[in-house]
């Protein structure tokens, strides 16, 4: 994770197209900022940001599925739990299925988990847009790369 | 059996908690339901889901922009009815 950068996934796992599920590992960086304040002397990762760690992993199955020439933007968050703390040094195993595409949207049911114990869950609601430029087209397809996420070729090839 | 414009009102009741009876087949979800893009997204999953179907909202929005339709051809509920009749049917087809 490059939480100061938003890139909370540092690799994908496995993109399972034809069963339409993803699944990527994050791990939880030992120092950030964002610790000192939550909380001093008991750093924990905050929920919000392992709701965008989910939104994220369901985002490039998106992605993948729309081989890269849709991008999906986080438009809602239901029945989100957090089980238990995640704290810093954690690598954390995250999984996307795809629920529904929709036209210009898409429905998600994500999950984190650490050494196999439930972390946290969520149901994601994503709207599918056109890229709005060629700069963030690039930029997802630069990420992708870093994070070995098959290029569109190979998926289109797939 | 439930008509189709029972079964689009009984979800537009449970989404967004507006009364059932104040949800007539000459309702505009939009205009006169107030229910807006984000709402409708949940509605149109749930009727996807219901229905077996995909709304094509993105053309009916391209529709409207371009001016070929008029947002009551789509949003008024009794023609929501029939687009969603069509689209099962074409299913079927």
């Amino acid at each position: 994770m490059r939480l100061e950068y938003f890139q909370l996934i540092d690799r994908i796992v496995e993109l399972d197209l034809p069963g339409r599920r993803i699944s990527s590992e994050a791990t939880v960086p030992e120092q950030s900022t964002i610790f000192e304040g939550h909380f001093p002397g008991y750093p924990l990762m905050p929920g919000v940001l392992l709701i965008e760690t989910m939104a994220q992993t369901s985002g490039w199955l998106v992605v993948a599925i729309n081989q890269f020439k849709r991008m999906p933007f986080l438009a809602a968050v239901k029945e989100a739990k957090f089980r238990t703390f995640v704290k810093p040094g954690q690598r954390l195993s995250v999984s996307a299925e795809l629920l529904h595409d929709g036209s210009g949207y898409a429905v998600t049911e994500a999950s984190i988990t650490y050494e196999g114990k439930p972390v946290c869950n969520a149901s994601l609601t994503l709207r599918v847009l056109a890229f709005p430029n060629e700069e963030m087209s690039a930029h997802m397809r630069g990420v992708a790369t870093a994070i070995g996420l098959p290029a569109d070729e190979a998926l289109a090839d797939g | 059996m439930s008509t189709t414009f029972e079964t689009i009102a009984n979800i537009i009741a449970e989404t967004c908690d507006i009364p059932l009876e104040s949800i007539k087949p000459e309702s505009h979800a939009i205009n006169d339901l107030g229910i807006d893009s984000l709402d409708f997204l949940d509605i149109a999953f749930a009727i996807d889901k219901a229905f077996g179907i995909k709304l094509p909202l993105e053309q009916w929005t391209q529709e409207v922009n371009d001016g070929k339709a008029t947002t009551d051809q789509y949003f008024v509920l009794k023609n929501l009815s029939a687009r969603i009749d069509e689209l099962v049917a074409a299913k079927g087809a």
